[in-house]
């Protein structure tokens, strides 16, 4: 089982306050930091329903958003949960996006951006793989071919300020499916002369 | 359930006049031609009216690589239907924000059956303008009006066979288009292919002439 090495903590913070540096949000303008929860074990940060975030946040972990964030999201190497609460007007820039609650802004994803029942994107989206759930809502573009690589952002703007370590064994990427044909099925119909 | 040819024109409108939760399969054969035509473009550019489809995604973006627009017209016309207001005509003004020329496919699917004239005709210019030329528009159109019809997501199968889901909203007029109208509506396009099948949906393929030649 994984755990999370010991150097990274900062046993003199409580771990509302690590959390809230973990999750770097570099905006001055974080509304409620004592809403943004970090659940260790799984090695997730959490924003709550009642937090506001306007401005940029970068990352090293995982993150859940169940609250509004207006601005930049990015988790170059790490997967970003938008909660069914969360309410999201941003650029998005993470490894992978799951998207359950509504998100206005562009998504770049490196590995796969996932729209589940109920989750709305009005947006376009860039990344190799992208799943859209039945139920789904979704207005925008869909671009698969780019492999999530944006073509403005810095490497650098993604790299965390603190020494935050993951140490999560990684998963391997899964293969993308393909639709096969099935031959042999002839439609029925005419021709109509017009 | 799969359509099956041996049953009358009647019975298969009866079985899509119910259109089930489920879905209902049906066979295509404008479909594949719509998809050639795609596949002889690299990175492809599709539009598509209708609401979104996730096998449709992976199918046209990883199967064939295209960049997938989706603009769910259908849902704006459910919301107009519901809310009212300026006429839907007006709304579809401007309402495809693309660069003249930028499209390589649209998939009107069978939107054009509930809307009137004048909204046809706004569509139908837009759609004209944002093609590309040599590319292609494919459209179906119903031959039995419905006053109380269901909006319908298409599934694409595979290349010869769409599935048919009920989408949003309902109680909406589906009135039959006469060819001539359909034609005279894509004025600047050639009708590539034209199909009427038993399941009384008529398939239209349009193609943009190259570079601007009006079909004459």
């Amino acid at each position: 089982m994984w755990k999370r090495d010991e150097a990274v903590r900062q046993p003199a913070v409580p771990n509302n306050e690590a959390a809230a540096a973990t999750a770097q949000a570099a905006s001055p303008q974080v509304a409620r930091p004592d809403g943004i929860k970090s659940q260790n074990e799984r090695g997730v940060v959490n924003i709550g329903k009642s937090v506001v975030i306007k401005g940029e946040l970068n990352g090293s972990e995982d993150l859940t958003i169940e609250g509004h964030v207006e601005g930049k999201i990015e988790l170059r190497e790490h997967v970003l949960t938008i909660g069914p609460n969360g309410k999201i007007k941003a650029e998005l820039f993470a490894k992978a996006v799951v998207v359950l609650g509504e998100v206005k802004g562009n998504i770049t994803a490196t590995e796969k951006v996932d729209i589940r029942e109920n989750g709305a994107v009005d947006g376009d989206i860039t990344a190799p793989r992208v799943a859209i759930a039945e139920g789904a809502h979704f207005r925008g573009s869909v671009d698969m071919a780019n492999k999530g690589k944006p073509a403005t952002q810095s490497q650098n703007q993604a790299k965390p300020a603190g020494p935050v370590v993951d140490a999560r064994p990684q998963q391997p990427a899964p293969q993308a499916v393909h639709t096969q044909s099935q031959p042999g099925q002839v439609p029925q119909g005419q021709r109509v002369g017009v | 359930m799969l359509w099956d040819p041996r049953k009358g024109r009647n019975d298969v409108a009866a079985t899509a006049a119910t259109l089930t939760d489920d879905g209902q399969v049906f066979p295509t054969k404008a479909l594949r031609k719509f998809l050639g035509s795609l596949t002889s473009r690299e990175a492809p550019v599709l539009m598509d009216l209708g609401p979104v489809v996730g096998a449709n995604v992976s199918f046209f973006g990883e199967r064939l690589g295209c960049k997938i627009i989706v603009e769910d017209l259908f849902g704006d016309f459910d919301r107009h239907s519901r809310n009212g207001g300026t006429p839907f005509a007006e709304k579809l003004e401007g309402r495809l924000s693309h660069a003249p020329g930028s499209v390589d496919g649209i998939l009107c699917w069978n939107f054009f059956d509930f809307l009137d004239p004048a909204a046809a005709h706004v569509l139908a210019a837009s759609l004209i303008e944002v093609l590309r030329p040599e590319g292609a528009v494919l459209a179906f159109f119903t031959t039995v009006a419905a006053p109380d019809a269901r909006f319908s997501k298409y599934m694409i199968v595979d290349e010869n066979t769409v599935k048919q889901k009920p989408y949003t909203g309902g109680g909406k007029k589906q009135t039959p288009i006469r060819n001539r109208d359909i034609i005279r509506m894509f004025e600047g396009l050639k009708v590539s292919e034209s199909f009427l099948l038993k399941t009384n949906v008529r398939e239209f393929l349009f193609r943009k002439p190259p570079n601007e030649v009006v079909n004459e």
